[in-house]
């Protein structure tokens, strides 16, 4: 028995997607940019899955670049702005301290090539205010980059707030919607969004393969260059069977969006409500902005890593933190940008939810959690020296 | 491929020798915040001899896998020989661990040899009151 609560890391790949990549890795397997048939096929199949997954975003099908991934899109969205903005003498970007690493670490990088970098505050609540980013903005701002929704805690930004602050102050935006795409509804232009990166294996699409949106007229730079795909903004032969499995992934993400979002959301919640019985827990993240199917609790008195291992035991696919951040066990960058001391942040629970999750499967990683957590207590001596009263509970 | 083998496991899953030993004669705690293991060893020593030993941890399947064992080496052993257990003992005895996860059996180590510490300087507070 396997209980998948890893969603935010990957998903299962929807039996449509991967009907749709078939054909792509069999009969029709020519190259778009070929003149012959073969190729012609391709490239008619590949326009189609463009303005397809276009539509679903409310973009036109040249504002779509395909790029390998989430990772891919938001480097080159952040480097594309940096280039713009070092022509014009502007050299601040504003974010937020809990991005993924695909944005922090370009941002590190453009910080070592002389932009200044203003990372906005995400509060306890882990939701950062329209007014900050409007206070943080200044005449050599060419960017803000803020996420749609955290991978971590689940918390949903205000984005079009933001994205109208940026507009009225001519600032390029972009939003790293990995997270939110085909969860929550996307619109580029009624959002006020310059550059958007999504990434398909998190809709149950195939993994290595994304899109970065780009409003019509903003020059981008090519991260990988070569030959002239993708109007020679991203060089290398078309990833199409991934292409046409994104597109379908996307179609049926969008298409059934309410109704899946409404079933995970009572599942969320039921889950939230079962583990807040466990004492000196805290959920992370605003309990009701965010996204239908995160959950993410701190335990005091344990350590994550044992807590995922342990529940893996009863097959429940878990994680503490991204699954970066558990290959490096630093404590989540997320969880100390929320304000969680490092004690707690190390005995965190990320568990993300799909429509394919079940109430019995709910019940039992209740019962499961609650064992765990209470064993891990069992033998922690700093559960002990809180029970005996030499230490404050941070978690009341 | 698990993170960790099979010996790992075992004492992650069935740790031996949880718990305290009330009247120790040396306890010893050492943390290690940048992976997030706190570990407290409590020792029971009988003319030299650790008859035995308990631990409380707090961390990773690593840190509890390593207290687990560590424990276990120097059960019934003389005091000398605890003294002298390292880590790459304990991570031998576990059949190894990942390259980014052998500091957490350092700790073991640690946490034993300042049990062992507290154990001299409770024994020798002792003779002099004697
Ligand atoms: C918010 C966010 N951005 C970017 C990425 C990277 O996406 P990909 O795995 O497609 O490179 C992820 C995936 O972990 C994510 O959650
Ligand atoms: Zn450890």
């Amino acid at each position: 028995m396997t209980i998948y609560l890893d969603n935010a890391a990957t998903t299962k790949m929807r039996k449509t997607a991967i009907a749709a990549m078939l054909p792509y890795l069999d009969t029709i397997y020519g190259n778009p940019s070929s003149l012959h048939s073969a190729g012609q096929d391709a490239a008619e199949a590949l326009l189609q899955a463009r303005q397809r997954i276009a539509g679903r975003i409310g973009a036109s099908p040249e504002e779509i670049i395909f790029t390998s991934g989430g990772s891919e899109a938001d480097n080159q969205a952040l480097i594309s702005a940096a280039r713009i903005g070092h022509k014009q003498g502007k050299r601040h970007i504003i974010s937020t301290a809990f991005e993924h690493h695909a944005v922090l670490h370009t941002l590190e990088k453009l910080a070592k090539e002389g932009f200044e970098i203003t990372l906005l505050d995400v509060h306890e609540n882990g939701i950062v205010l329209p007014q900050q980013a409007a206070d943080a903005i200044r005449e050599d701002t060419c960017l803000v980059s803020v996420m749609y929704a955290n991978n971590e805690i689940g918390t949903i930004q205000p984005i079009e707030e933001i994205g109208a602050i940026c507009r009225e102050r001519k600032v390029l935006f972009h939003t790293d919607a990995v997270q939110a795409a085909g969860h929550l509804p996307i619109d580029v232009k009624e959002q006020n969004i310059d550059m958007l990166s999504l990434s398909a294996h998190k809709f149950h699409g195939p993994k290595g393969i994304g899109v970065l949106y780009v409003k019509k007229g903003i020059p981008i730079t090519a991260v990988i260059e070569g030959g002239a795909q993708e109007r020679g903004r991203r060089a290398g032969t078309e990833n199409i069977s991934a292409i046409m499995g994104m597109a379908a992934a996307l179609d049926e993400a969008c298409t059934h969006m309410d109704d899946c979002a409404g079933r995970v959301r009572i599942l969320r919640d039921k889950l939230i409500a079962g583990l807040t019985q466990i004492p000196h827990a805290i959920l992370n993240g605003d309990a009701g902005r965010r996204l239908p199917g995160n959950v993410n609790f701190c335990f005091e008195g344990i350590e994550g890593e044992s807590l995922l291992l342990l529940l893996d035991d009863r097959g429940i696919c878990a994680s503490s933190g991204s699954a970066c951040t558990s290959g490096s066990l630093e404590p989540s960058h997320v969880l100390l940008a929320i304000g969680r001391a490092h004690d707690i942040a190390h005995g965190s629970l990320r568990l993300t939810l799909s429509e394919e999750n079940t109430e019995e499967e709910i019940g039992y990683t209740i019962q499961a959690v609650k064992e765990v957590v209470a064993y891990l207590r069992s033998i922690s001596p700093i559960w002990r020296d809180l029970v005996d009263g030499k230490k404050d509970f941070m978690i009341k | 491929m698990a993170l960790y083998s099979e010996k790992v496991m075992d004492h992650f899953r069935n740790p031996r020798n949880t718990g305290v030993i009330e009247n120790a004669d040396g306890v010893g705690e050492v943390g290690n915040a940048k992976c997030g293991d706190i570990m407290k060893i409590y020792l029971k020593v009988e003319e030299d001899i650790i008859v035995d030993a308990k631990f409380e941890t707090f961390g990773c399947g690593s840190a509890i896998a390593s207290s687990s064992m560590a424990t276990e080496l120097i059960k019934g052993k003389p005091v000398s020989e605890a003294l002298a257990l390292t880590n790459q003992a304990v991570v031998e005895a576990l059949d190894g661990l990942p390259p980014h996860k052998v500091h957490c059996s350092v700790l073991a180590e640690e946490a034993i040899r300042k049990a062992l510490q507290d154990y001299y300087g409770k024994r020798d507070a002792k003779d002099i009151c004697e």
